[in-house]
C-alpha cells in the first residue's frame, strides 16, 4: 500500500470546501428568477378533504400560484409508488392504496401533502399558506399498527381491507413449530423495536426548473440515487420522459436511508415549475422533516426460540407486525420481509426458522429503510432472544453464542441467505478483550459500593450488504436491478475521472474511489476525480444505500479499471516494441519488466487520444465503462459490547465503555471505515436510550422538534472502542463487504441488553429514557 | 423594512431586510454566505453558529437588525487566505466531518470554545461543551478527537508566540 493506495488513511479530497463553507447543498442553489414553494399540510391524521378555497390565498403579496391535488391529477401526474411486490402467503399481491403526491379526497396523516404555494419570498408563501382554507370532515384515527389489523379500525385506504398490506411468510413453518414442540427449552419474548426519525441534519429540498425553450427539466434534489429519482419520476410519475429530466443530487447532508425515496414535493417542484412558469424552490422546516420524511423500525414481534438439552438451537419462530405508515413508500414492503427475516439466522446454525410478517397501515409518516433497514431489526430480534436465553438457561451470554456460532462456510440458512465467509469467535473474543469483560465483576461489585448498578451486555450481528445481485433481487419481487456502474476516463494529460453511479452524501466516496486508481495506476490522488450525483454527467447507476457503495460501486470502478489498464497496456507495448504480457504500471510510469524501458502515464494516455501510432484496428482513447452486478450479497459482522452505568436515584444510564468488534472484510480506508462505525453505534445508542418518535391516539406527532425528540449529544455518548479483523468477501474483486450500517445494526441490542442485566429485568422498552429506567426499578421494590 | 450594516469577515456590508429576517437567512441570501446552514427551527441544532462580535451565536436566534452594527465571522471568513484555521485543520485531520452539514457550526463553536478555555479542554469539556450543536454522522467521536488536537495545536502556537514577544 502506498500512502495514498488501498489501506491507507487518507484525508478526505473532500473536506476542504466542507470545512471553508464551500459546500453546495440544494438550499445554496440559486437560479434566475427562483420563487418559493410551501406546502399545506394536514392538521388531522385521517379526515375527508371537504373544499379547499385558495382565492384569499392566491391575492396575496407575491404570490404566484396556488396549486391543489385536483390540478396535478388533471396534468396526468401519476400517484407515488412502492417498487418491491411482495405476494401474501395465500398468493395475493400486496395491497397498495393510492398516494397522490397532493392529496385530493382524503388525508391519511398529520403533514400529508394539500396544496402548494408558490410565491416571491418563503416568507410570503408561508404568509400565504396560512390563507388557505381547507374544510376537512374528520376520520377516526388509528396509529398502532397491533390495533390497525383489529375488526372495526379505522379503515385508511379502500384497497387494504383491515389495512392489512400483505400477510407473508418465510421459512419452514412444520419444523420450526416440531422443534419448539421436542425443545428441551424455549424462550418466549414480545419485542418491541421503537419508531425512529432518520434526521439527516440537512432537511430535504428540491428545486425544479422547468426550461420551456428546451422543453426540458432540472431536478435539484437530496437524493441518495439521482438516477433512480429519474427514472421513477418519469416512468411513474409521468414528469417528463427521462431524456428531457435531469437529476442533480449536489452536496447532500446525510441519508440514513431517508433520502432513498421520491418524495411528494420533488415531483410537485417540477411539476409546479412547469405550471407557474418560475424555477421552484422547496426546503423542508425541521418540524415538516419530521411530519415528512420516511420514519423507520416500529415493528412489534413475539417470538419464541427453541433449544435441546445442550443449549442448541433448535428453532426460531417469529411473528411480526410491521408498522408501514400511511402510504406505501418506494421500498417499504422490502425492510420488513427480504432485508429483515432473511437475516433472523444471525451468527446462529438454526436448523429451522418460520417468520410471519403483517404489514399495515396506519395514520402516521410512511415508514421506509432507515440505517440498516430490517436487519437492526432481525438482530435486536435475536440478540434479545440469546440474552434472555442465557439467563434463563444460565449459561454465560458469551458460551451460548459460541456454542451455536456457524463455524464453517459457506453457510446456507434456511431463510435464503448463503453466508460466504466469516469468523464469528474472532469478533467475539477481540471484543471480551478490549471491554476487559474478565474484570467487569470487580467493577459491577466497586459500582454497587457506590451504589450504582453496572451492567454489561454485547451482541453478536450479522448484516447482508452489498445490494444485490439483480435477478436474486427480480426473483424476490424487486422492481429494479441492484448492480452498478462506472466509467474511467483517462484524459489526454493523465489525470482521471472516474464517473460512479454511487452517490456520496457523507461517506467520502471522493477520497476512498479515488485510492482504487491511485493504487491501480500509481498517480497521485489530487489528480483522480470522482464524479457524481448528476443524470446529465454519469451513465445510469444505483445510488447508495445498504452499504453497496464498497461492494458493489467499488466493484464497477474496478471493472471499467481492468479495461483501462489492459488498453494502456497494448499501447505501451506496442510504442516500447515489448510484448504486452512483460508491461507493468507502477509509481506513475508504464513499464517493460526487467528492462529499463519506460513510459510516463501520460505519455500513455496522449498517445491514446493523438492516436498516431496506435496498435492496428484499436480505437483512439481511453475511457471505458463497467457495469457490475454482484453474484451474491456480502455478510459484514461483529460482535459488539456495551457497559452501562445506571443511577438509580435519577434513572440516568452513562455508557461506561462501548466496544465494536467488526469484520468488514478488505478496508481501503479505515479512517473512513472507522468513522462509519462511530456514526452507526451512536445511532444505535440514540435508539435504545433516547430516540423514540411518538404519536398520541389522535395521530398528532408529539416529537416533531429537536425540543422533543432526543437526538444523541456529544455528552451522551462516550468515545468508542472499535477494531476490525478480515476475512476478505470472495463474493467481489475487493474482497470487500461494507460498513455503513453495522453500528446501527449492532448496538441497540448491546445497550438494552447490559440495562437490563443492570437492573435485573427481563426487558425494558426502547428508549431506555431515565424515565423508563426509573419506573422498572420502582416497578420491581413494589 | 430595516437597515442592516455589518462587518462580515473583514468587509462592510450594508442591505435592507424584512424586519423579520434572522441573521441566518441575511447571510446566506442577502450575502451569499451559503457556509452557514439551517438545520432546524428551534436553535438546537447549532449549524448556524457564526461569531458576533468574538462570541459564538446561533444566528437563526438573532435578527438581522439586531445584529446590524456586529461584527460577524462566519466560516468563509476563518481561514487565513489559503492557510486552514487549526480549527479546521484538525477537523480534517482527523476525519471531524462526514456529510459537511453540520460542520461549519461545529467549527465556530469549537473556535469559540477553545478561545473560552485557554488553560485547555478535556474530552468531557468539550462533549458538555457541545451540547448545543447536532451532529448525525460522526458519532461525534472524530469531533471530539479533533477539537481537543486544535486546542492543543493552538496553545502551543500561542506560547510560541508569547515566547517571541518575549
Amino acid at each position: 500500500m502506498g500512502i495514498e493506495g488501498v489501506g491507507a488513511r487518507v484525508a478526505r479530497k473532500e473536506d476542504k470546501r466542507f470545512i471553508t463553507g464551500g459546500g453546495r447543498y440544494v438550499d445554496d442553489m440559486v437560479v434566475p428568477g427562483m420563487k418559493h414553494a410551501v406546502f399545506v399540510r394536514s392538521p388531522h391524521a385521517h379526515a375527508q378533504i371537504k373544499k379547499i378555497d385558495v382565492r384569499q390565498a392566491q391575492a396575496m403579496p407575491g404570490v404566484i400560484g396556488v396549486l391543489t391535488g385536483k390540478e396535478l391529477k388533471a396534468d396526468g401526474i401519476g400517484n407515488l409508488i412502492c417498487g418491491w411486490m411482495i405476494h401474501s402467503k395465500d398468493g395475493t399481491p400486496m395491497k397498495m392504496g393510492a398516494w397522490s403526491p397532493l392529496a385530493v379526497d382524503k388525508v391519511r396523516y398529520v403533514g400529508d401533502a394539500v396544496v402548494v404555494v408558490v410565491a416571491d419570498t418563503k416568507g410570503q408563501a408561508r404568509d400565504a399558506a396560512e390563507a388557505v382554507e381547507i374544510t376537512y370532515k374528520e376520520l377516526k384515527a388509528v396509529v398502532d399498527a397491533t390495533k390497525a389489523i383489529q375488526p372495526g379500525a379505522p379503515q385508511i385506504h379502500a384497497e387494504a381491507e383491515n389495512n392489512l398490506i400483505f400477510d407473508w411468510e418465510l421459512g419452514d413453518g412444520k419444523a420450526t413449530d416440531a422443534a419448539i414442540k421436542s425443545a428441551a427449552h424455549v424462550t418466549r419474548m414480545k419485542i418491541v423495536n421503537n419508531r425512529l426519525v432518520p434526521n439527516a441534519m440537512e432537511p430535504r429540498a428540491a428545486l425544479g426548473h422547468y426550461d420551456k425553450a428546451e422543453d426540458h427539466y432540472t431536478c435539484w434534489t437530496t437524493s441518495q440515487n439521482p438516477h433512480v429519482a429519474r427514472l421513477v419520476m418519469s416512468a411513474f410519475y409521468n414528469v417528463a420522459p427521462e431524456n428531457k429530466l435531469r437529476v442533480i443530487a449536489p452536496d447532500v447532508g446525510g441519508g440514513f436511508g431517508s433520502k432513498i425515496y421520491i418524495y411528494p414535493e420533488e415531483i410537485v417542484c417540477l411539476w409546479a415549475s412547469k405550471k407557474t412558469g418560475v424555477p421552484v424552490k422547496w426546503v423542508a422546516d425541521r418540524t415538516e422533516s419530521f411530519l415528512s420524511d420516511a420514519h423507520g423500525r416500529d415493528h412489534v414481534s413475539t417470538v419464541e426460540m427453541a433449544f435441546d438439552k445442550d443449549n442448541r438451537i433448535t428453532g426460531l419462530k417469529v411473528d411480526t407486525i410491521a408498522n408501514l405508515g400511511a402510504y406505501m413508500s418506494l421500498f417499504s414492503s422490502c425492510v420488513p420481509t427480504y432485508l429483515y427475516a432473511t437475516l433472523l439466522s444471525g451468527q446462529y446454525n438454526i436448523p429451522a426458522i418460520h417468520a410471519n410478517v403483517r404489514a399495515v397501515y396506519t395514520n402516521t409518516a410512511p415508514v421506509d429503510a432507515y440505517r440498516g433497514a430490517g436487519r437492526p431489526e432481525a438482530t435486536y430480534v435475536l440478540e434479545r432472544m440469546m440474552e434472555t436465553a442465557a439467563r434463563e438457561l444460565g449459561v454465560s451470554p458469551a458460551e451460548l453464542r459460541r456454542r451455536n456460532f456457524i463455524t464453517s462456510f459457506p453457510h446456507q440458512t434456511p431463510v435464503i441467505m448463503a453466508y460466504d465467509a466469516g469468523d464469528y469467535n474472532a469478533s467475539l473474543e477481540a471484543a471480551m478483550k478490549a471491554a476487559d469483560y474478565a474484570g467487569f465483576t470487580k467493577r459491577r461489585a466497586d459500582a454497587a459500593k457506590q451504589g450504582k448498578l453496572r451492567g454489561i451486555g454485547m451482541s453478536c450481528y450479522i448484516e447482508a450488504c452489498g445490494l444485490a445481485p439483480s435477478s436474486a433481487v427480480g426473483s424476490l419481487g424487486a422492481g429494479v436491478g441492484l448492480w452498478e456502474s462506472a466509467e474511467v476516463r483517462v484524459n489526454a494529460v493523465g489525470t482521471i475521472e472516474v464517473l460512479t453511479g454511487s452517490h456520496s452524501h457523507g461517506q467520502g466516496h471522493e477520497t476512498t474511489f479515488a485510492q482504487l486508481v491511485t493504487q491501480r495506476f500509481g498517480v497521485p490522488i489530487d489528480s483522480v476525480s470522482i464524479v457524481h450525483g448528476d443524470t446529465d454527467k454519469v451513465q445510469m447507476g444505483m445510488g447508495t444505500y445498504g452499504s453497496r457503495s464498497g461492494a458493489v460501486g467499488m466493484s464497477a470502478i474496478v471493472k471499467a479499471l481492468d479495461k483501462v489498464e489492459a488498453k494502456a497496456k497494448k499501447i505501451a507495448a506496442h510504442l516500447l516494441e515489448a510484448d504486452e504480457g512483460d508491461i507493468v504500471i507502477e509509481n506513475g510510469e508504464v513499464k517493460v519488466a526487467g528492462t529499463d524501458k519506460s513510459l510516463p502515464w501520460f505519455q500513455v494516455a496522449l498517445a491514446s487520444y493523438t492516436a498516431h501510432n496506435l496498435p492496428a484496428g484499436m480505437e483512439p482513447g481511453l475511457k471505458e465503462t463497467a457495469f457490475y452486478d454482484p453474484s451474491n450479497f456480502t455478510f459484514p459482522a461483529g460482535c459488539y459490547i456495551c457497559e452501562v452505568e445506571i443511577d438509580p436515584e435519577t434513572g440516568l444510564t452513562e455508557i461506561i465503555q462501548f466496544v465494536a468488534a467488526d469484520d468488514f472484510g478488505n478496508i481501503i480506508n479505515p479512517m473512513i471505515v472507522e468513522g462509519q462505525v462511530h456514526g452507526g453505534i451512536a445511532q444505535g445508542v440514540g435508539q435504545a436510550l433516547l430516540e423514540g418518535a411518538h404519536y398520541d391516539a389522535s395521530g398528532q406527532l408529539l416529537t416533531a422538534s429537536y425540543m422533543d425528540y432526543t437526538m444523541p449529544r456529544a455528552g451522551d455518548l462516550p468515545s468508542f472502542k472499535v477494531s476490525t479483523s478480515n476475512t476478505p468477501c470472495p463474493g467481489n474483486p475487493l474482497g470487500v463487504k461494507g460498513c455503513g450500517e453495522a453500528g446501527a445494526i449492532g448496538s441497540p441490542p448491546a445497550v438494552i441488553n447490559a440495562i437490563t442485566d443492570a437492573l435485573g429485568v427481563v426487558d425494558i422498552a426502547m428508549p431506555a429514557s431515565p424515565a423508563t429506567v426509573w419506573a422498572t426499578i420502582h416497578a420491581k421494590k413494589h | 423594512m430595516s437597515d442592516v450594516s455589518l462587518t462580515v469577515n473583514g468587509k462592510r456590508v450594508s442591505g435592507s431586510a424584512e424586519d423579520r429576517t434572522l441573521l441566518v437567512h441575511f447571510l446566506r441570501e442577502h450575502l451569499g454566505l451559503t457556509g452557514t446552514h439551517v438545520g432546524c427551527d428551534t436553535s438546537q441544532c447549532g449549524a448556524c453558529v457564526v461569531h458576533v462580535d468574538g462570541k459564538a451565536v446561533k444566528s437563526c436566534t438573532m435578527l438581522a437588525a439586531q445584529a446590524s452594527g456586529s461584527t460577524i465571522v462566519t466560516i468563509e471568513g476563518l481561514a487565513n487566505g489559503a492557510e486552514l484555521h487549526p480549527v479546521q485543520a484538525a477537523f480534517k485531520e482527523h476525519h471531524g466531518l462526514q456529510c459537511g452539514f453540520c460542520t461549519p457550526g461545529m467549527i465556530m463553536t469549537a473556535t469559540d470554545m477553545i478561545a473560552r478555555h485557554p488553560e485547555g479542554l478535556d474530552e468531557a469539556t468539550v462533549r458538555a461543551e457541545l451540547e448545543g450543536n447536532i451532529c448525525r454522522c460522526t458519532g461525534y467521536h472524530n469531533i471530539v478527537k479533533a477539537i481537543l488536537a486544535a486546542s492543543e495545536t493552538m496553545a502551543k502556537g500561542a506560547k510560541g508566540k508569547a515566547k517571541q514577544a518575549a
